[in-house]
């Protein structure tokens, strides 16, 4: 019974109840009703249609970096690097956009080439992490932390020097665009349908990537065993090349969406952490295309829930990240224990 | 500048590296045993932040670096025991409990933010103090900032010239070796990413009790100082003397980012503080360089004289890690 999918599926609702149980103790800790911060965060995020829009805004990019974090982890690569491979993709994305502004160009031309400019972004940025581990022998997740640092200093660069609004530069970010360089929205909510609909479309071809192509199947023999994919004449720094490449395109159009249907200007904090957000996802799902929607779903939800926390109940919005946290905490900690037993058994 | 201010600044910065250096010293042992900790982020964070509630809440500095290293020692344990009994990916856990930590910290610090509370004050050391040029920079320091000085050498004379550092050694390098000598290879693993652990923990209250006395939450800007930690663990080749030196130029690097602020005003004040990061990257390239295939071949077909020259130089910057990091042991 503990074998198989029913019983590795048991074991993930124990740990959803442990993570729960553990971040209740923590709100009993700070005095504060675990019940009621839960219904918050419930009705935050699913508690009205404009609210649910919300939910849909941090939905895109998240499933965008998991998506491309799919394909990294596949070919056995911690691209942590990715949270600056989303800021590098708002950034080329806003570049295109500025060259665009004062053009004849029309809006709809100028949108979609400005994304593309963000996943060329993002890739780029990518294969540098990508290359310092090929050619270098520098870690991905120590290359790929030293460049997220980077990108930071870029942006604030950018916001503060060539790109300052007029008059004073602040934190608030570039000058921002015409409406008419923004993706359509759905009336009175902030969500785009074209952004959602580029998501659903990526997560979609990654799965087919992984599940039905030859490039797929290869990608992950590079991903379990380096060496003995080298020997069957697989030709294996290149697909861990093509993998950052990938994901770095994929973070980059996440970028491209934060741009073009979100903040339609570049802030400081363009990536949100969403970077690290998705790698937390890829391993709660591990590392299973299949599952990506509905968690990423679940994360973006508790995300948006817990914005009113603190007006409501006085308490730190950081408490989603402490439950997301968790609960993948206690996924690999239970994956790990049932492992162990049916190895005993 | 003139030279008061100059030593003034040298001694500020020996104080900025003491917190990198518990945090670097603890990861190294660590990683020598053969655990990456990779926690090391969120761990500064929420042990900063505790360590100053602590402090606050008993109006005792000690209790607060003791909360500080024992939550450091805490989180070590769950590493500990994920990778080691759970076999478990090591960077997983580690990446998890980074992000998590430092969520916790924000969400359990937000009473404590800004409150002013307890904090260090300098504490001359007497006749040290007054050698002229080295005094001022080296002994006019906070008590945490001459453990600092203390913990680099004990951890050095510890690994290099005690038996047990020898054994420590071995079950980094070669476990099932050390495992024939007599050692309990996975015990001591536990042991001494615990004893790493807490020793990153006193790099939290090093910060919030000492370098930025308080608790301001995300605008402390902590976050992102134990990757920076994680990285010269490396540069340090996981020697506690080249891992001093590198945690020491670091902090020269960033206050000199601010020194140099005044002069460079046409570059953005945000893009100074973050200089040393790509200079990190590039001492990691130099450092692993010579651990590429290419490498070695461009070198193979060089003339004999500047090929002994080129193996030379990157022989002395090269860091191996130990050989089993992050290899589970098994008895078979």
């Amino acid at each position: 019974m503990l074998r198989g999918r029913l019983g590795s599926f048991l074991f993930q609702s124990i740990a959803f109840v442990l993570a729960l149980g553990f971040v209740s103790l923590i709100l009993l800790a700070v005095g504060a009703s675990p019940l009621e911060a839960y219904k918050n965060i419930l009705t935050g995020s699913v508690g009205s249609m404009r609210k649910f829009a919300e939910v849909l805004v941090s939905f895109v990019p998240l499933l965008l970096v998991t998506a491309g974090l799919l394909i990294t982890f596949s070919a056995g690569l911690w691209n942590i690097g990715v949270e600056g491979q989303i800021v590098l993709g708002a950034i080329a994305t806003t570049w295109a956009l500025r060259q665009f502004v004062d053009s004849t160009m029309p809006p709809a031309l100028a949108i979609f080439l400005s994304i593309l400019a963000g996943m060329a972004g993002g890739a780029v940025w990518a294969s540098f992490a990508g290359m310092l581990k090929t050619f270098g022998g520098v870690n991905e997740i120590f290359g790929g932390l030293g460049l997220n640092f980077v990108s930071t200093a870029l942006t604030l660069y950018l916001i503060f020097g060539p790109w300052k609004r007029e008059g004073v530069a602040s934190m608030s970010g570039t000058e921002p665009f015409p409406d008419v360089f923004s993706l359509p929205q759905l009336p009175d909510l902030r969500i785009s349908p074209w952004a959602l609909g580029i998501a659903l479309a990526a997560v979609l071809v990654v799965y087919l990537i992984l599940q039905g192509t030859y490039f797929g199947l290869r990608l992950k023999a590079v991903g379990r065993n380096f060496r003995a994919a080298y020997l069957l004449g697989i030709p294996t720094w290149q697909y861990s090349l093509y993998s950052f490449l990938i994901c770095g395109a994929l973070a980059g159009l996440a970028g491209a969406m934060q741009v073009t249907a979100v903040y339609h200007r570049l802030i400081p904090s363009i990536s949100s952490g969403y970077g690290y957000l998705g790698l937390m996802v890829a391993m709660l799902i591990n590392y299973q295309a299949i599952w990506a929607v509905p968690l990423t779903l679940f994360f973006a939800a508790l995300n948006i829930g817990s914005i009113q926390l603190p007006i409501v109940m006085k308490l730190d919005s950081s408490l989603s990240g402490v439950l997301q946290g968790v609960l993948v905490l206690f996924v690999l900690l239970v994956e790990g224990a049932r492992q162990k037993f049916l190895k005993k058994a | 500048m003139n030279q008061e201010n100059l030593l003034v600044g040298l001694a500020g910065v020996l104080a900025a590296a003491a917190p990198i250096l518990f945090a670097v010293l603890g990861e190294t042992l660590s990683e020598r045993a053969g655990v990456i900790n990779l926690s090391m982020n969120g761990t500064i964070l929420l042990t900063a932040m505790s360590g100053f509630a602590v402090a606050y809440t008993t109006d005792s500095l000690l209790l607060g670096f003791l909360a500080g290293m024992l939550i450091g020692a805490v989180v070590a344990l769950i590493v500990a025991f994920a990778s080691i009994t759970l076999k478990q990916s090591q960077v997983a856990v580690g990446f998890v409990l980074a992000l998590t930590c430092r969520d916790l910290a924000y969400f359990l610090g937000n009473p404590f933010m800004g409150v002013s509370g307890p904090r260090l004050q300098a504490a001359p050391i007497p006749v040290l103090s007054d050698i002229p040029v080295l005094g001022p920079v080296f002994f006019r320091q906070e008590v945490i900032t001459y453990v600092s000085y203390l913990a680099i050498f004990l951890a050095w004379l510890w690994i290099y010239r005690t038996r047990p550092g020898l054994m420590l050694q071995g079950i980094g390098e070669k476990p099932a070796a050390a495992y024939i000598r007599g050692a309990n290879v996975n015990l001591m693993r536990y042991v001494y990413t615990v004893i790493g652990g807490a020793l990153i923990g006193l790099a939290g209250p090093a910060y919030s009790l000492g370098v930025r006395a308080g608790w301001m939450g995300t605008i402390s800007g902590l976050d992102g100082i134990g990757w920076i930690a994680l990285s010269i663990t490396i540069f340090g080749g996981w020697n506690p003397a080249r891992a001093a030196f590198g945690a020491y130029l670091f902090a020269l690097l960033q206050w000199l980012g601010l020194v140099l602020q005044p002069v460079l005003t046409q570059v953005p004040s945000q893009v100074l503080q973050v200089a040393p990061f790509p200079l990190m990257i590039l001492t990691l390239l130099l450092v692993n360089i010579g651990n590429a295939e290419w490498v070695e071949r461009t070198l193979a077909a060089m003339p004999e004289s500047t090929r002994k020259f080129f193996a030379k130089l990157l022989r002395a910057m090269r860091a191996s890690p130990p050989a089993a990091l992050g290899v589970p042991f098994e008895r078979d």
